[in-house]
């Protein structure tokens, strides 16, 4: 779910306002579109690129392997499925507001196929110096820097500073991963977490969360099984509690969600949860220090 | 979008499912001439929360005097920060066993998830800690659905007699009205098996997608009214996302992630926010009314403006903001702090129209913030 030079990006939804600033911002940026998807004006070329009807045409005239939807929510679940369909390795859903029941079905749908979902209502991927997909500011130069810390966050808006942060502190980032600040989505922050330990351009992470379901938690599992430094943020701790409706969702979650059980979790894996954003980089450069003590004292005894 | 009880209740009839026969009244006597005409009732508070029945919003009558005075008793009280406005009066079931059925959205499947529990009425945390054998759980494959073989795989080797078909028939049903609308939760609790074999849901929690409202045109009227200050009404309107606090320190950022932390650090900071308000995503271009909106909470001492512009273009915004304050000519100081798309021509706005110089650090324009709102 890195974005790389090598991926062939589809956007659905090309020839729209959005869909078209972005397009000229991902291209001027690097990363290699292929193609766009729009069923009125197919056929045409747009932002130099074909348009075709749908997503399973755009695969049989080239193909592609990552689809970005640059769709409204009334019709994102059909141009999902047509981009899971048509094989796309990752589709990246950036549409807020879609309905939770074609949000199921899309994910129904991609676990079939073998497609990974980035989103509902992810802000998008960015490699610095690579490539991004999506609506992120990665032409930005003060918030994005090719580097080697790893970046997960739901928000757009909160990805945006942790990196202008990290930047500000020295450390570019190898990849920054929005996964989307929808209730049920399709990569977690789990499974991205796992993907940046796996990474070998990854030497730390930095954990963007806020409140409400479990993930952050879950996540922590794997936080105490790597040696990679993880430094975290969780937003939402000054929010008022949401009025719940029914009790059958407390069952699914518990007493998870809270600002205290992320954090509580988080530390107790190792991970090192500031209280506020511009502290992110301080505490990255400590743990990086002792990881690199650590590393160094592990070669002396071998 | 919450249902209350009734609501709930008149969606699954319009469904096809049989109810209990009820009324809802606004005042005494409309439940005395329910009861008249009922028999036996239970007079039951309708508000959009739970634990109506430990609060004393839940009585039975068996007579319309009985009916009358309960309604007196209960019109009027406030049941988890809603007042009762009207009463549900509904026949006396004659009650053999209770159980839970319930169908939800499960962000961990990411699937629709069926529950049901031969322990009804009590909280179902409770049946999940204590009798964790009487509950069972489905996840659905939402392309296949849910159907009568379903219903009984999940209930086999539970003790339900002859029961078994009609409650099987009810978890159908069910999930067939949650699909149907685009819901989010639907909870019986409890699903009664009556003494002449009938089984009929007692309760009903509804919980509506509110981005499906678009297509569930038919019952989104029926939906509960949420309790919103006269500010929150006009955000509302505005389709902005606000929500008034009890701090002094405006807010207003773009993006629920940002607008949160800009709070925490608000109170980080030792001071307090006064609202939450995000003109992220498509809102972007309302920096306008959503500044209005900020500054009409006459507790407002101080502002942060807070942008960090992904998708959300912060001259845009910028551009907004500096319209609303020329216009509204508060007397206030306002602390910003700009990043992201856009935030060159952003940031020069703001210097040559204002007069006021962004921070670079949000932490140093909150910290700004708290201190002139003391």
């Amino acid at each position: 779910m890195i974005v790389r030079k090598s991926d062939r990006v589809l956007v659905q939804g090309i020839t729209g306002k959005q869909g078209t600033f972005w397009t000229e911002q991902m291209q001027a940026y690097g990363t290699t579109v292929v193609g766009g998807v729009n069923p009125k004006k197919a056929g045409q070329s747009h932002c130099g690129v074909p348009i075709f009807a749908t997503a399973k045409e755009a695969m049989a005239n080239g193909g592609f392997d990552v689809s970005v939807m640059f769709i409204p929510p009334a019709a994102a679940k059909a141009a999902a499925i047509d981009a899971i369909e048509a094989g796309a390795k990752t589709v990246v859903c950036l549409t807020e507001h879609i309905p939770s029941h074609d949000v199921m079905e899309m994910h129904a749908a991609a676990a079939e196929h073998g497609t990974r979902i980035i989103g509902p209502n992810t802000a998008g991927i960015v490699t610095p110096g690579e490539g991004f997909v999506g609506i992120m500011p990665a032409f930005n130069p003060r918030v994005f820097q090719p580097g080697r810390v790893g970046v997960i966050s739901r928000s757009g808006s909160l990805g945006t500073l942790v990196c202008l942060n990290l930047v500000r502190g020295g450390h570019g980032q190898s990849a920054f991963l929005g996964i989307g600040g929808d209730p049920m989505i399709g990569t977690t922050t789990k499974d991205a977490l796992a993907v940046l330990i796996d990474d070998p351009g990854t030497d730390a992470i930095a954990l963007v969360g806020e409140i409400g379901g479990s993930m952050e938690e879950e996540a922590a599992e794997l936080v105490a099984k790597t040696d990679k430094p993880v430094v975290s943020f969780i937003a939402g701790r000054a929010s008022p509690p949401g009025k719940k409706m029914g009790h059958a969702g407390a069952i699914v979650t518990g007493d998870r969600g809270s600002h205290a059980s992320k954090r509580g979790a988080l530390e107790r894996a190792g991970a090192v949860v500031v209280d506020v954003p511009g502290d992110l980089p301080a505490a990255l450069d400590a743990l990086m220090a002792e990881a690199a003590k650590r590393s160094g004292a592990q070669r002396l005894a071998d | 979008m919450n249902f209350e009880e009734q609501a709930g209740k008149s969606v699954l009839a319009r469904a096809g499912v049989s109810v209990p026969q009820g009324r809802l009244c606004a005042s005494a006597q409309e439940a005395e001439d329910a009861a008249r005409a009922i028999g036996p009732v239970v007079v039951k508070a309708q508000v959009p929360a739970g634990k109506r029945g430990k609060s004393g919003g839940v009585k039975l009558a068996a007579t319309p005097e009985e009916a009358a005075t309960a309604a007196q008793a209960i019109l009027g009280m406030e049941i988890g920060g809603f007042p009762v406005a009207r009463v549900l009066v509904e026949e006396q079931a004659a009650i053999a066993r209770e159980f839970y059925a319930a169908v939800l959205n499960d962000p961990a499947s990411r699937s629709p998830l069926v529950l049901f529990s031969t322990e009804g009425g009590m909280d179902i945390e409770e049946v999940a800690a204590t009798r964790p054998e009487s509950l069972r759980r489905m996840a659905v494959d939402i392309r296949k659905g849910f159907g009568p073989a379903d219903a009984r795989r999940l209930l086999l080797g539970l003790d339900l007699g002859e029961a078994a078909v009609p409650v099987a028939a009810m978890l159908v049903d069910l999930y067939r009205v949650y699909r149907q609308h685009d819901a989010e939760l639907l909870e019986i609790n409890p699903l009664a098996l009556l003494a002449d074999g009938r089984v009929v849901p007692l309760d009903c929690k509804l919980t509506v997608d509110d981005a499906a409202l678009y297509r569930q045109a038919d019952i989104a009227g029926l939906g509960a009214k949420e309790p919103l200050s006269a500010l929150e009404e006009r955000g509302r309107a505005l389709d902005l996302k606000y929500i008034e606090l009890e701090g002094n320190v405006g807010v207003l950022a773009n993006g629920a992630g940002l607008t949160m932390t800009t709070m925490d650090v608000v109170s980080h900071a030792g001071g307090r926010p006064a609202n939450f308000l995000e003109i992220g995503g498509e809102a972007y271009t309302k920096g306008t009314e959503a500044l209005d909106l900020v500054l009409s909470n006459p507790g407002v001492k101080s502002l942060v403006v807070n942008f960090c512009g992904a998708f959300a273009r912060t001259d845009v915004m910028a551009g907004g903001v500096i319209q609303a304050w020329k216009t509204l000519n508060p007397t206030i100081p306002v602390f910003f702090s700009i990043h992201g798309t856009g935030e060159d021509e952003a940031v020069r706005m703001v210097r040559e129209e204002l007069g006021i110089e962004p921070y670079d650090r949000m932490e140093d324009a909150i910290s700004a913030a708290v201190e002139a709102a003391r």
